[in-house]
Formats: structure tokens, sequence, C-alpha cells
């Protein structure tokens, strides 16, 4: 290990302290609604370790809760952690100078926040080294697993998540990375489509589908807005600038 | 009737199963293409802001006024200054809001 590749593990854990912290809160509820909902501790921490994904895992414990077919609880999970289809096409050509099996091992961290974090280390013209991505997601997987095996533990001592504001957390967690990409083009429009169309759907339609139905919303608009000029000349995938 | 506990393991692995490929997959499809063209780059730039729009909207809108009222001190917040300064005012906010309000 190199001089450079410790200082960059070291800043990757650095800038995982805020998600670490707004998203240890969800990790624990998740751990104590799972053994509510009939789960045993070591089911819990599996889902955490194997799927790793927060949103679809609440949807899998609300739905391992009611009369519903096995089948249609994995497309469930499936749907809401289609957009990581999307996470990965995007970051791909960021990870280059990746073996296979060091990118096998990154897609498998891309979590929203991981993902988040890098399009802004690479926003800011740094290089997604595999050290600063590890200081990054090594930590934040680990806390993410430990929180739900804390949560299956502890869960009927933490009483009431709203009494603190914590459920709250995460949600003003998403709205900062928002804040975060308004320099990218068509931002304002992509993200009011975006948001409108997301409580429509949540009104309407349900929770979780207005992820997805919100966010195509917005990316169909981004697509929609190039300009037909621009679209003469084909853009290069492989060279990053997806 | 609730789902019988060796199935849920079983969801469990076929779920993480399907994750993994949503993760891996997006960029094998996209890397056997020499080239993408630019509305398809600027659908893939717009992902982030669309998807994470949708998960704090909401609960900013449907939620009631304390949710409301702290995403929008959380916003002013977040123009000025960092990612621990806003979710410092989250907490802090939203139990005042909800204290008053409540």
């Amino acid at each position: 290990m190199t001089d450079a590749d410790r200082a960059d593990f070291l800043q990757g854990m650095k800038d995982c302290v805020p998600i670490v912290l707004g998203s240890g809160a969800f990790g624990v509820l998740f751990g104590a609604l799972a053994v509510d909902n009939g789960m045993s501790m070591y089911q819990a921490v599996l889902m955490s370790a194997t799927i790793y994904a927060g949103a679809s895992q609440m949807v899998g414990i609300d739905l391992f809760g009611s009369n519903v077919a096995p089948w249609l609880i994995v497309l469930s999970i499936f749907a809401v952690n289609f957009r990581h289809v999307l996470y990965s096409a995007t970051i791909g050509p960021r990870l280059k100078s990746f073996s296979f099996a060091k990118k096998a091992l990154a897609f498998f961290l891309l979590v929203d926040p991981q993902f988040a974090e890098s399009e802004r280390r690479a926003e800011r013209g740094k290089p997604i080294s595999f050290s600063w991505y590890l200081g990054m997601a090594i930590p934040t997987y680990c806390c993410w697993v430990t929180e739900a095996a804390i949560g299956a533990y502890f869960g009927k001592f933490i009483g009431d998540p709203t009494a603190y504001g914590l459920d709250f957390l995460l949600p003003a967690y998403f709205l900062g990375l928002v804040i975060g990409f308004r320099r990218r083009r068509n931002w304002l429009p992509v993200v009011l489509t975006s948001g409108v169309i997301s409580v429509i759907a949540y009104k309407t339609v349900g929770s979780p589908w207005h992820v997805s139905i919100g966010a195509i919303a917005g990316v169909v608009l981004a697509a929609i807005m190039v300009k037909p000029a621009s679209s003469e000349p084909v853009a290069d995938y492989e060279a990053g600038d997806a | 009737m609730e789902t019988a506990s060796s199935e849920i393991t079983w969801i469990i692995i076929a779920g993480a199963i399907l994750t993994y490929m949503a993760r891996f997959g997006g960029h094998v499809v996209l890397s056997r293409f020499k080239s993408v063209p630019p509305r398809v780059l600027a659908a893939l730039d717009a992902v982030p802001a669309a998807v994470m729009t949708t998960l704090f909207a909401p609960v900013a809108l449907t939620n009631g006024w304390p949710e409301a009222i702290a995403m929008g001190l959380v916003l002013l917040v977040g123009l000025r200054f960092n990612m621990t300064a806003m979710l410092v005012t989250a907490c802090v906010s939203i139990v005042a809001l909800r204290h008053l309000f409540g």
C-alpha cells in the first residue's frame, strides 16, 4: 500500500462519516422492524449483508408481514433496486482502472450514498481510486450490517424513533445530496418534475412505486430536453463523461 | 398469513442476487456499446437528482406542516453550509416543530 493509497483510503473514511451518521438510525430501525415483522435476527442481518439497500429491505419486511406471494416480494425488491442499473451505467466509466475482481466488489458496494459521493468526487475532478472507494464503502457496509444486528437485538428498547426526529434524518440527507448536484444541466426542471410526479404517484399508486415512477419522469425529461443539434455527434461512453 | 421463515430466507437470497445483477448489469450492458447517444448521457446525468428527489419529496409535502417547514429550513441551510449542518438542522427543527404543532 503506497502513501497515496493510504491517504485516499483515509479520505474515503472521512467522506463516509455523514453517511454513517445519517443512515445509522435507519439501519437500526430496519433491524427492529424486521424482528417485529416475524424475521429472525439472523435473517435481518443476512438481508442487510446481502441485499444491502435500505429502501428495498424496508419494502421486503413490510411484505413479509402480509399475505403476498414470495415471487411478488422478490419482484418488489428488484423494482425498488432497479435504479442501480442506472448508477452502474453512470459510474462504470469512472472505474476504468479497476480490474474485473475489483469492479465485481465495487458494484456490490454501490449503494445510494456511495454513488452520490463518487459522483461528487468526480465532479470536483478527483479520480475514483480503489483505495478511496473502499475507504468509503467498508465502514459504511460494516456499520449497516452491525446496525441490523443491534436493531434486531435491542429493538424493543428504542421505543419511538420519531421522538428524536431520527426518522427525518434520511430524507434530509437525500435533500442534501440533491442540493449538491445543483450545477448539473437541467437540474431544476428534473428535480421539480421528479418531485411533483413522485408526490402524485405516492398519493395515487402508493409506496414504493413512487420512487420508480418519479425517477423515470425526471430522467425522461432530461433526455427530451437535449437539443436536437447536439444529438448528431455521438459521445464516447468509455471517456467517462456520462 | 405471514410468509414462512424458510421462504423468507430464500426471498432474501433471490432479492440479493437480482440486486447485484442490477448493480453490475448497467455497466456491463452499456460498455458493450462503443459510443452512447447524447440523450442517453443526459438521461444518466439526471439519474441521481431524479431518484433522490423521490426519496424526500413525499415526506416534505404529504406528512404535515412540521416536515414541510423543517425540509424548507434544511434546504436553506444546504445552499450555504455542509451536510453535517443540514442534518443537525433537520434533527433540531423537526423535534421543535413537532412539539409546536403536536
